[in-house]
């Protein structure tokens, strides 16, 4: 696909002059008076950049880089081959094998972002049962991370219950929570149900907000024990508290290979089929027998436990738990991973979960331009792949996009 | 005659203050194929959702062997043996082929019973074995018909609902899938409820037929006798 020069410069003069009026606003008008220059210096810097990147792409379509595309396309396509015929099971080994020894080449800040991809590689595949396989819109997902968050903290510090204990529990309250939260809105279908889910997880997280009696409001809730465990010191066994962030690290791998057992077993079963049936054709789906209103409580009563699963551990590695970390925003990035990495697909939802924690943290070097930086590969990423960073199989056109 | 396997007792429903169907009526009795024809907007889809309970009916009672099942969710119909193949198909267009036919065996847990009845599906349809592991997405229109037809018949059915099983197809495919109905009505004994516009295939296949017209029964008549009859001839077979 080429496309003409002057379509092409036409289409960055209009590019570039909208990108000078939304910037002025932001850079040019302050308290002293209206001031040009400052924007007027980002600008020309963003200008002759893409002015640049345009060149490039125009004397590539000329070809004037095929000694080196050709090269490495052929190096790419040897090694994609190559990859193919290795067996799943064995990449999978050895990513699980680089996930285990990952602590020991690294250091604290490493630990700390490699903790929070899994935890957000769990809340991505549980509402990756909600929105990907059921498809279900569902925008106020954190409040079970909260709920799961919530309820381990309070079982933690009035109760002295043990965080091991407190998985299954706080798994089913918050898939309680689900229940409670999806049968009155999971009546409603598609925009319908996105606004419903977004007032319930505001909802959740006001409550907690205010309840002051029983979560200690905006204050948050301290001295959350971290997970224990017994371990043998000299001849004895002993309990300590996993608190160290590779212990940490170990423990939230586990917790995540499980999530990643359990979501792929699910795909594949006969109750993972009825997920995807009411999500391609829930009328259909009913003429087949299917009890959607059930099938897709069970679907949300599911995401939920593993966002409880998640809180859970957030509670015990953060040791404290204030409503801040339950905002719309997470729910907003979760569900952006879910997209980013492609619906429905499991490695597509890890994948995200990395990119979407991993390169703010890359763009660290950018300071001020970070988040600039990050929302325009979040928009080039959708333009050039819109089905997600790595689709699922099931590709093929939804039976609405058709009619 | 014996008792009808379904009755619609003066059913009336309506999309909203719309209404689609008036005062309608009309018995099957087991074994039969029986048509409703009429032309668009007459109320025949309607009539089959009223049927399944997708609708609930404003007014009006619905009986299948023998048990009042109008206000019931349509989900328990399958497994009393009451399935539809809805209209445009409907099938799952990103599950396979295979699993397409799964979802029709939904609520069954006989597995053994279930890998016969899907090999028997394949043995009436044997461009489907070939697409087993397609997306039901990426098939043509006549095979989309036809896994519509088989997801429905995983279900083992006694009474069959089919809107509109030609729309869109070529006309030899349209031989086809006519051909398969008599055969699952002859050989499997499922009684068969026909909605079609093409009303000269359908009434040539059934042995009783009823004419809608804007959402009323018009005319009820065995399919010879309506196949004969001038003013349907003049209406709905273009003489």
């Amino acid at each position: 696909m080429t496309i003409r020069a002057s379509k092409l410069w036409f289409g960055y003069a209009v590019a570039m002059a909208w990108f000078y009026v939304l910037l002025w606003p932001l850079l040019g008008i302050k308290a002293a008076g209206l001031e040009f220059a400052a924007s007027f210096a980002i600008w020309s810097k963003v200008a002759v950049a893409a002015a640049i990147c345009l060149v490039l792409y125009q004397v590539k379509q000329a070809g004037a880089f095929n000694f080196l595309t050709k090269p490495t396309e052929r190096v790419g396509e040897a090694a994609s081959a190559a990859f193919r015929r290795v067996p799943t099971w064995l990449s999978l080994a050895v990513v699980l094998a680089l996930a285990v020894i990952f602590p020991l080449f690294t250091e604290r800040y490493a630990h700390d972002v490699a903790i929070s991809i899994l935890v957000y590689i769990i809340l991505g595949l549980g509402l990756n049962i909600v929105v990907g396989m059921a498809g279900l819109l569902d925008l106020g997902y954190i409040a079970f991370f909260g709920v799961g968050a919530y309820t381990y903290a309070l079982l933690s510090v009035h109760f002295g219950l043990s965080f091991w204990l407190c998985l299954p529990i706080a798994a089913s309250f918050s898939a309680l929570a689900g229940c409670l939260i999806g049968y009155p809105t999971l009546r409603m279908r598609g925009d319908y149900l996105a606004i419903v889910t977004l007032g319930f997880g505001e909802i959740v997280r006001i409550v907690i907000n205010n309840w002051m009696s029983l979560t200690n409001g905006p204050n948050g809730v301290l001295g959350i024990k971290p997970p224990g465990a017994y371990w043998f010191n000299g001849a004895s066994l002993e309990h300590v508290w996993l608190n160290h962030l590779e212990q940490l690290y170990y423990i939230i791998l586990a917790l995540a290979v499980f999530t990643v057992l359990a979501v792929y077993r699910l795909n594949y079963s006969r109750i993972g089929r009825a997920f995807e049936a009411v999500r391609e054709d829930q009328t259909a789906a009913e003429l087949m027998g299917v009890n959607t209103l059930r099938i897709k409580l069970l679907a949300y009563a599911l995401g939920a436990v593993f966002g409880g699963l998640a809180g859970t551990f957030f509670a015990a590695r953060m040791q404290f738990v204030s409503p801040e970390s339950f905002t719309f925003i997470e729910s907003a990035m979760v569900l952006a991973m879910v997209v980013l990495g492609g619906m429905g697909s499991i490695p597509g939802v890890i994948l995200g979960a990395v990119a979407l924690i991993a390169l703010p943290e890359v763009f660290r070097g950018f300071e001020l331009y970070r988040m600039f930086v990050f929302g325009g590969v979040m928009a080039a990423m959708m333009i050039f792949r819109p089905k997600g960073l790595w689709p699922a199989k099931r590709l093929g056109a939804r039976s609405e996009e058709r009619e | 005659m014996t008792e009808p396997i379904l009755e619609l007792k003066n059913v009336t429903s309506a999309y909203g203050r719309i209404k689609a169907i008036r005062d309608i009526s009309l018995k099957v009795y087991p074994g039969e194929v029986v048509s409703i024809i009429g032309a668009n907007g007459a109320g025949k889809s309607t009539t089959l959702m009223s049927i399944c309970g997708v609708l609930k009916p404003e007014a009006g009672e619905v009986w299948y062997d023998g048990k009042r099942i109008d206000g019931l969710a349509s989900d328990l119909l399958p497994s009393r043996g009451l399935c539809q193949v809805p209209e445009g198909r409907r099938i799952f267009p990103r599950l396979t082929v295979e699993e397409n036919l799964d979802m029709g065996a939904f609520f069954r847990r006989d597995q053994a019973n279930i890998e016969h009845d899907k090999n028997r599906v394949f043995q009436m349809f044997p461009i489907l074995l070939e697409r087993r592991k397609q997306h039901g997405g990426t098939l043509s229109g006549g095979e989309q018909q036809m896994l519509a037809m088989g997801r429905a018949l995983m279900s083992r059915p006694r009474l069959l609902l089919l809107d509109e099983p030609s729309l869109g197809l070529a006309p030899l495919i349209v031989q086809q899938i006519f051909r398969i109905i008599r055969e699952i009505n002859e050989t499997d004994g499922v009684t068969v409820v026909l909605v079609e516009q093409n009303a000269n295939l359908a009434l040539k296949s059934s042995s009783r037929g009823y004419v809608l017209e804007t959402g009323s029964v018009v005319m009820e008549d065995d399919a010879q006798a309506l196949l004969a009859n001038p003013d349907i001839r003049k209406a709905y077979l273009g003489e």
